[in-house]
């Protein structure tokens, strides 16, 4: 496809049923889906000729505590052969677990480690799900928007037990 | 009679020179081959992320110094090209000229440390010793230009915070002409090395398929033989105005990616030079008065310029309500921002994607059936830096 404008028809008419909205954005496709046609838009995206998104940019999530539904989950996919950028998101509650993409995109797993440890988004089949970026033995998901700056504890090396250890933060 | 032999686990890291910087590696060897490699990242994690949703968008631009510091400039620019999208600021051309400028001046800097601590890795001294004198050299122009040897915080969105100071251009021209002699002399001292070769030809090989599979980008991929580069598929600033090729790998292996890395060092010395001599006097950020700081010498006699100087720096300017992902051509690969603005003066979401950390999750993949002593080699041309790989 050599246009957005020819891509995002493509997609509109492939995938009538399953998207809900696309729109054009500085030279980018945004496409709204749901949570269950994940999978099938990715392996859309990824395998047809026409759109040869082959390469998973980022997987992200935006949080909005005040909506019902609470999280906003976001894909970026480039395709080279094209030279288009698709962001891809939709909607969870709080508690929802959500389809991993490792079985189709190796380098998932990393990204999807990382919006487990930062948001506590939990993800159905991922081979590996620890946290990734903070400390072992963390507690709570520091990229929500009610986790505080400061944190909820502070880390010290205690002299008399000759060990590093940690203490609620005082607020 | 047969014994059972266990497969020994290995820590490698996080206090490990050839880790570079605060990488702990797990390894599961069979003898000297590695079955398994684990890598735990975040040792250096500072929530950069939280921070800049906590900062207005001038403060934020120091954070992005901080994650790939050893070439600073170009994720400001990611930053910068963000706000300017979401806001249609035109850069004037001037601007444009000097951001590439430290954009290149930042690739050769990081490509410098890593050819030669690769290396180093691998057991030649002298070429790191050699860089590094040009490193400095760079660095005393960002130190001229921005104040700072290495946390510039010089890219604005519209332009740059203030124009070069008399003489810069200059030097730095003298020493684009000087430049390609001592790469001449880091090639003559690796490029046909037996040992250099030796541990880097076929190690680590990646092929076209799995490089796109693993989100690679930068020199990791074109070592792979894909002709991809943002500043050529998708360029941004004044790119468009400039002649460079784009160095491709063949085989995948990090020998060709140390000649892209080596390749592209001479590409960025041509377009330091086609700036130079394309740059020509005039503004270094853009005039919209809500967004520039006002000159210094109106500050006394304008009140029109006090109030926005007061309004800039106390509330920073307002965002309007957009989404957008921009990346840049960073020396390691894709450098991204995910930004999402919400009216107010502050980013309300500002993703950050880090090259580096697609290319250190596919370690496992790369270093599994090689050799214990191969695990330095691969990681060094891999080219991690943990400052964008924790945030």
């Amino acid at each position: 496809m050599k246009t957005l404008i020819d891509l995002e028809k493509k997609i509109n008419s492939e995938l009538t049923t399953k998207i809900n909205n696309t729109s054009i954005k500085h030279n980018q496709i945004y496409v709204e889906i749901d949570k269950e046609d994940l999978i099938d838009v990715t392996l859309f995206l990824k395998t047809n000729k026409d759109t040869k998104f082959r390469q998973l940019i980022d997987i992200t999530v935006v949080d909005y505590p005040e909506k019902v539904q609470r999280f906003k989950v976001v894909y970026l996919f480039l395709s080279h052969e094209f030279n288009h950028r698709v962001i891809l998101s939709y909607f969870i509650n709080e508690n929802e677990v959500i389809s991993s993409l490792v079985s189709i995109f190796p380098s998932a797993n990393w990204m999807e480690r990382e919006v487990f440890d930062m948001y506590g988004v939990n993800f159905k089949d991922h081979p590996d799900l620890r946290r990734i970026l903070t400390d072992y033995g963390f507690e709570g998901h520091p990229l929500r928007k009610d986790f505080p700056l400061t944190g909820h504890s502070e880390v010290r090396y205690s002299e008399e037990q000759k060990k590093s250890c940690s203490r609620a933060s005082q607020t | 009679m047969t014994k059972k032999i266990k497969n020994l686990n290995l820590n490698f890291g996080p206090q490990h020179p050839a880790a570079h910087g605060v990488l702990r590696l797990i390894l599961e060897l069979d003898g000297e081959v590695v079955e398994k490699a684990d890598p735990h990242i975040g040792l250096l994690h500072r929530g950069t992320e939280k921070l800049i949703e906590n900062k207005t968008y001038i403060q934020a631009v120091p954070y992005f110094d901080r994650l790939d510091y050893v070439a600073p400039m170009n994720q400001e620019h990611a930053f910068a090209l963000a706000i300017e999208k979401i806001l249609q600021i035109d850069v004037p051309i001037r601007a444009q000229f000097i951001r590439v400028i430290f954009c290149e001046i930042g690739r050769i800097l990081s490509h410098i440390l890593n050819v030669t601590t690769q290396a180093l890795d691998v057991g030649a001294l002298t070429p790191s010793l050699w860089g590094f004198e040009e490193r400095e050299t760079l660095m005393t122009f960002y130190e001229r230009a921005s104040g700072s040897r290495l946390h510039a915080n010089y890219f604005r969105a519209g332009g740059v915070h203030q124009d070069l100071p008399a003489g810069l251009e200059n030097d730095i021209g003298k020493f684009c002409e000087s430049f390609p002699k001592i790469i001449n002399d880091l090639e003559n001292l690796l490029t046909d090395n037996r040992i250099f070769k030796q541990r880097n030809v076929d190690i680590g090989i990646v092929s076209k398929e799995d490089a796109l599979d693993y989100s690679f980008s930068g020199v990791m991929i074109r070592g792979s033989g894909v002709p991809w580069d943002l500043r050529k598929s998708q360029p941004y600033d004044c790119y468009e105005q400039l002649e460079f090729k784009i160095p491709v790998g063949k085989n995948g292996d990090c020998y060709d990616r140390y000649l892209c890395r080596i390749e592209e060092m001479k590409e960025s010395v041509s377009i330091i030079k086609q700036c130079l001599a394309k740059m020509e006097k005039g503004p270094v950020k853009s005039f919209d008065g809500k967004i520039t700081p006002p000159p210094k010498k109106e500050l006394k006699q304008s009140m029109e310029a006090l109030i926005h100087h007061f309004k800039l720096f106390t509330e920073g300017y307002r965002v309007s309500k957009d989404e957008i992902y921009t990346a840049v051509e960073a020396p390691k690969g894709e450098f991204g921002v995910y930004l999402i603005s919400d009216g107010s003066s502050k980013p309300y979401k500002c993703k950050i994607r880090a090259p580096g950390f697609s290319h250190l999750q596919s370690m496992d993949y790369l270093i599994k059936g090689h050799m214990l002593a191969d695990v330095p080699a691969v990681l060094g041309s891999l080219d991690i830096v943990f400052g964008e790989v924790d945030r």
